[in-house]
C-alpha cells in the first residue's frame, strides 16, 4: 500500500489528501443539520425529523435533493456576478482553513509553521460572503443583515485574536501541531485552566463569529426576515447554509486544539500508553469536538437572541479587556516558569 | 522558467490588472472589491518572497478587517455618478499634474538606474527550518526595539486623538446602561412584593369530610 501511495504523483497525492478531509467534512455537515433539528428537537420535546429513512436519518439527503432542485431567483437590479459568488467566498475559506489543521500527531496536509496566523487569516475572509451577498441582493432586510454582520465580526475578531495571542504565547509556538504537543500530560496540562478566561472569551466569540444564536442578528428572522440572505433560493441558500455549518465545526475543532489538548488523551501517559481507546488518538479529538458541536446547539435552545448595542457592548467593551489582562498574567505565568505547564 | 517564476508573473498580472479594475470601476463597492484582490495577490507575492508572516498579516489585517470597515463605509454611502463626471473634467488638470509627478518620482527612485536585479546579489534562500515569524520578532524587539516603541507610541496617541475628537455626549439620544437596566430593585419598574394575609387549610368537601372523621 505504501509503495503504491509513493508511486503516485505528488499532484495526485495532494489531491487525494484534501478529497480525505473535504468529503467527511461535507457529511459530517450534512448530518450536522439534522443533528442540530434531533437536539433541538428533543430539548423541546419534540421528535424532530423521522419520516424519512429509519428515525429520519436519510432526511439531510431528502432535504439536499430538494434544494438542489429549485430555481435559483435573482432579484431586480441585484449584482448577478457578486450576488453568484457570494455564497463560494463563504464556505470557499470556512473549507479551506481545514489544509493546516492536525488531525493527529502527524496527520496534516500542510505542516506549515504559522499555521494559526493563516486560519485566523482564512476566517477573516469569510465576512465577505455574508457582506456581498448583502450588498448584491438589492435589499433592504439583506444589507441590514450584512452591516450587522461586519459590525459583530470585526468586534468579535479582534477578541477571538487576543484569546488566540494567549494561546500562542503559552505554547511559544504559531503551529496547531505544537500547540498541541505544549499541551502534553494530562487533563490539568491542556490549556482550559491557566487560559480559563481567554478559553471562554474563544467560545463564546467563536459563536459570535459564525452566527449562530443567540448572536445571530444577522439573520434575525423576527426582526430582518432572514437577513443577508433572504433573497437567495436553492443552492445558494444551501452553500451559504453549509458555509455556516463548516465553520462551527471549525470553530469547535480549533477550540478542541487549543484549550482541551486536540488527539491528547486525557490520562497521564504513565497510565494509558499503548492501551487502545484510551491512547492518545485521533477519537479524543473527535470526541472534544463533538462536545463543542453539541454546546453551539444547546446554547441555541437556550437562549434568547442579544439585542444588538448589548453584543456590541459584549465584544468591545468586556472581551477585549479581559483577553488583554489575561495576556499579561499568562506572559508573567510564562516568564515565571509557573508549573506545571511551562515548568520545563 | 521554473514554477516559483510561473506563479510570480501570474500574481503579478492578477495585482496589476486588478489595481487597474480599482480606479476605473465606476461603482465604488466594485472597486473596493477589486482592491481586496490586490491586496490579496500582493501576499501571495511576499509569499513566494519567503515572507510568510507578512504575507498572511497583510490578509488577516487589511483584507480581513480594514477593508471591510472601507466595503462598509462605501456601502452606506450613496454616490451620484452625475456629480462625479462633472468634477472629473474641472481636477483632471490638477490630477494629471500630481500623476505625472509622482510618476517620475517613481522612475527616479526605483528607475532602472539604481534599482535593478544587477544592482542587488539575490539573498541566499532561507532553510526549510526557518521560522520568518520568530526570525521577524527576534529582529523587531532587538535591533528595531526604539523604531518600534516610537511607532507604536505614535499610533497610541492616534488613538487617542481619534476618541476625543469623535467621542462627545450628547444629550437626545436614548442610551441604556445596560447594567441599570437589568438590575432588580424594589419599586414600581421591575418586582412588586405583595402582602397577603396568611390564611388556613383550603375548606374542600373532603378536607371538611377528613375533619369531621377525625377523632378529637
Amino acid at each position: 500500500m505504501i509503495e503504491l501511495w509513493n508511486a503516485l504523483p505528488l499532484l495526485i497525492q495532494i489531491l487525494l489528501k484534501i478529497l480525505a478531509i473535504v468529503l467527511p467534512l461535507l457529511g459530517l455537515v450534512a448530518y450536522y443539520t439534522l443533528a442540530e433539528r434531533k437536539v433541538i428537537g428533543y430539548m423541546q420535546v419534540r421528535i424532530g425529523p423521522n419520516r424519512v429513512g429509519p428515525r429520519g436519518l436519510l432526511q439531510p439527503i431528502a432535504d439536499a435533493v430538494k434544494l438542489m432542485m429549485k430555481e435559483i431567483v435573482l432579484p431586480t437590479k441585484a449584482d448577478r456576478t457578486l450576488f453568484l459568488i457570494a455564497p463560494l467566498i463563504a464556505i470557499v475559506p470556512a473549507i479551506a482553513a481545514w489544509a493546516v489543521f492536525p488531525f493527529d500527531d502527524g496527520l496534516v496536509v500542510a505542516d506549515i509553521n504559522a499555521s494559526l496566523l493563516y486560519i485566523l487569516s482564512l476566517s477573516s475572509l469569510g465576512v465577505y460572503g455574508i457582506i456581498i451577498a448583502g450588498w448584491a441582493s438589492n435589499s433592504k432586510y439583506a444589507l441590514l443583515g450584512a452591516m450587522r454582520s461586519a459590525a459583530q465580526m470585526v468586534a468579535y475578531e479582534i477578541a477571538m485574536g487576543f484569546a488566540l495571542v494567549g494561546v500562542l504565547v503559552a505554547a511559544g509556538s504559531l503551529n496547531l501541531g505544537e500547540i498541541v504537543r505544549a499541551q502534553s500530560g494530562s487533563v490539568l496540562t491542556w490549556y482550559w485552566l491557566p487560559l480559563l478566561p481567554l478559553f471562554g472569551v474563544y467560545v463564546i466569540s467563536g459563536v459570535a463569529e459564525t452566527n449562530r444564536a443567540p448572536f445571530d442578528v444577522a439573520e434575525g428572522e423576527s426582526e430582518i426576515v432572514a437577513g443577508f440572505h433572504v433573497e437567495y433560493s436553492g443552492m445558494g441558500f444551501a452553500v451559504f447554509f453549509l458555509a455556516e455549518y463548516a465553520n462551527m465545526i471549525l470553530i469547535s475543532a480549533l477550540s478542541a486544539i487549543m484549550f482541551l489538548g486536540g488527539w491528547l488523551s486525557p490520562f497521564p501517559q504513565t497510565w494509558v500508553h499503548g492501551i487502545i481507546g484510551l491512547d492518545n488518538g485521533f477519537h479524543w479529538l473527535l470526541l472534544k469536538t463533538f462536545g463543542f458541536m453539541f454546546l453551539f446547539l444547546w446554547l441555541r435552545a437556550t437562549f434568547p437572541r442579544y439585542r444588538y448595542d448589548q453584543i456590541m457592548r459584549l465584544g468591545w467593551k468586556v472581551f477585549i479587556p479581559i483577553t488583554i489582562v489575561w495576556i499579561l498574567v499568562v506572559a508573567g505565568a510564562v516568564v515565571a516558569k509557573l508549573p506545571p505547564w511551562w515548568s520545563a | 522558467m521554473g514554477f516559483e517564476k510561473f506563479l510570480f508573473y501570474c500574481f503579478a498580472a492578477i495585482a496589476l490588472a486588478s489595481a487597474g479594475m480599482v480606479i476605473s470601476r465606476r461603482n465604488p463597492v466594485h472597486a473596493v472589491l477589486w482592491m481586496v484582490v490586490t491586496f490579496v495577490s500582493g501576499a501571495a507575492l511576499w509569499i513566494l518572497l519567503e515572507a510568510e508572516f507578512l504575507g498572511i498579516v497583510l490578509i488577516l489585517v487589511y483584507v480581513g478587517a480594514v477593508m471591510v470597515l472601507f466595503l462598509f463605509v462605501v456601502m452606506m454611502l450613496d454616490v451620484d455618478i452625475a456629480t462625479l463626471r462633472a468634477c472629473f473634467i474641472r481636477y483632471l488638470p490638477l490630477g494629471a499634474a500630481v500623476a505625472l509627478l509622482m510618476l517620475g518620482e517613481i522612475v527616479w527612485i526605483v528607475g532602472p538606474a539604481n534599482f535593478g536585479l544587477t544592482h542587488f546579489p539575490s539573498p541566499p534562500a532561507a532553510g526549510l527550518d526557518v521560522n520568518n515569524t520568530h526570525d521577524l520578532g527576534m529582529s523587531l524587539y532587538t535591533t528595531y526595539v526604539y523604531p518600534v516603541e516610537l511607532a507604536a507610541v505614535l499610533l497610541l496617541v492616534a488613538i487617542v486623538a481619534a476618541i476625543r475628537l469623535t467621542m462627545r455626549r450628547r444629550t437626545d439620544t436614548k442610551t441604556i446602561d445596560p447594567a441599570v437596566q437589568s438590575r432588580v430593585k424594589k419599586g414600581p419598574d421591575r418586582i412588586r412584593i405583595v402582602k397577603m394575609a396568611s390564611v388556613g387549610p383550603l375548606e374542600t368537601p373532603e378536607t371538611l369530610a377528613e375533619a369531621k372523621d377525625e377523632p378529637r
